[in-house]
């Protein structure tokens, strides 16, 4: 189970304030390496938020502000000194929309690599490039069509190619923050069951609205509610068998069986 | 449900409490037979045990309704945590009472079978394990729809009461049976009919464990001591 599995990130105490505002409180969680964790709750509760802090996405915003630890391998990755374009190579992310490239499906999966001087050679690049598509589960759809522009790609297509174009530049986590609300139910499933098979080698964290999703995707749930202070804060971390037939806490029971709000 | 919560689920709680009134209704069919197969027993009336053996189908046909409309909630309203486990149990414990529906319906059977030989004795604690056991059908039932997982323990330790009875039903017409081996065919009509009941306060402390899954979510046996050797299953 979850639990059993080394601590990939250990977040500490975490708080995240806009415009001197408390938008996350005191958020302390263990992410186990190489299993998916989910994080559901009402909109506005800080799901996203909170994972954008995983990987510093929210440092462009000069009006937020962090406080708290975040530890990646026993590393804090929240101070100044840290390198962030290594972090988020390390700590990639999957966005609700699809948001390939508009160029050709190789160069996309490419891009990573070359920006980074992991290419090497043609051949190792090509190489890369077949791994990161295969590993996506995409190759055998694209493979004749690796020139052809990622645009005309399916949506489900599309967002599996950003999961390529991710895995190209070797990361060990991947956070999804909503990745599959622009998909329909074949294309959502196929995004879960790559999900399972990344699990093996990555560490995954997802957000999702779709309780069924974090139902049959994820190992661990995290449920986050807005306090009574209107800070957003994890309420209950279980084993997701465990949080979707006996949750401990009332509001975990009410969201998950639709009796909230 | 007893409980008002925020109705963003209420055709999910109106399925709901559909299967919790038809499990009650199975409740009484089932109360109803085993009520009648005792007086059938000891007015030995043909007539009335006949129709509780063909009662018997009615039970069996709302047990698969109630396990459809399970079903129907399952694939339809995708149920979860509590909700989940009141589905589970609700289906569990049909089958259950559809189990004791047909115990009763052997111990009418068996007055048919007893034909015109008069009882071996007078019904003295047969007709107390049936009172046990109807008790424990109807109080079990009413811990599920209150989610009363304390009364629910209460109702399992009378399971016990149910043994004792049973025990004593045994050694009595063992006894019997053992003075004049004459006797032996109309002991072993009382003996069947007294097992039967011990099933039923089996499977009523079964609907017990049920409901104290269905609100604690933790699956236990309430009375796991082994088995007399005398059991006859």
């Amino acid at each position: 189970m979850a639990e059993s599995n080394q601590a990939k990130i250990v977040v500490e105490d975490l708080s995240v304030y806009y415009e001197g505002t408390l938008a996350v409180a005191d958020v302390s969680l263990v992410i186990p390496e190489r299993r998916i964790t989910a994080l559901i709750g009402p909109s506005g509760c800080g799901k996203s938020t909170f994972l954008r802090c995983l990987n510093r996405m929210n440092d462009p915003i000069p009006a937020a502000r962090v406080e708290g630890r975040i530890l990646l391998d026993q590393e804090d990755i929240t101070g100044a000194e840290v390198e962030v374009d290594e972090l988020r190579r390390r700590v990639g992310m999957v966005f609700q929309k699809p948001n390939p490239f508009p160029q050709s499906v190789f160069a996309n999966v490419a891009f990573g690599p070359r920006v980074l001087g992991m290419a090497g050679r043609r051949a190792q690049l090509a190489e890369r490039v077949e791994r990161s598509l295969t590993r996506a589960a995409l190759w055998d759809e694209v493979k004749d069509r690796l020139n052809d522009n990622a645009l005309s790609l399916s949506l489900g297509e599309q967002q599996r190619l950003c999961i390529a174009r991710l895995l190209a530049v070797e990361p060990e986590v991947i956070l999804m923050d909503e990745p599959c609300s622009a998909l329909d139910p074949i294309a959502t499933l196929k995004i879960e069951e790559l999900m399972r098979e990344l699990s093996q080698r990555y560490t995954i964290v997802i957000v999702t609205h779709n309780m069924q999703q974090a139902a049959r995707a994820s190992d661990l749930t995290a449920m986050m509610m807005l306090r009574d202070d209107r800070a957003g804060g994890v309420i209950e971390v279980g084993p997701t068998q465990t949080i979707f037939t006996r949750p401990r806490d009332r509001r975990t029971e009410d969201y998950i069986t639709g009796r909230y709000g | 449900m007893s409980e008002k919560r925020p109705t963003t689920r209420s055709s999910l709680d109106r399925e709901l409490r559909a299967i919790e009134d038809d499990m009650l209704r199975m409740g009484e069919m089932v109360d109803e037979a085993i009520q009648g197969s005792l007086r059938a027993l000891a007015e030995r009336d043909r007539g009335l045990a006949q129709q509780i053996v063909d009662g018997d189908a009615r039970v069996n046909k709302l047990r698969f309704d109630i396990e459809e409309a399970c079903l129907a909630l399952m694939a339809t309203q995708q149920p979860a945590a509590g909700d989940l486990r009141t589905v589970v149990a609700a289906m569990n414990v049909v089958g259950d009472l559809e189990r004791m529906a047909d115990h009763a319906a052997g111990n009418a059977r068996i007055v048919l079978r007893m034909g015109d030989e008069p009882l071996l004795k007078p019904l003295i604690d047969i007709p107390r394990m049936a009172d046990v056991c109807r008790s424990m059908i109807r109080d079990s039932l009413q811990a599920f729809v209150r989610r009363d997982g304390e009364r629910a323990r209460q109702i399992a330790a009378m399971d016990d009461q149910i043994d004792g009875l049973y025990q004593q039903v045994f050694r009595e017409l063992l006894s019997f049976m053992v003075e004049d081996p004459h006797t032996t065919s109309r002991a072993l009509f009382l003996l069947f009919a007294a097992h039967n009941l011990e099933r039923i306060g089996d499977r009523a402390t079964n609907i017990a464990e049920r409901v104290l899954f269905m609100t604690s979510g933790v699956m236990r046996e309430l009375n796991p001591e082994p088995r007399e050797s005398h059991d006859l299953q």
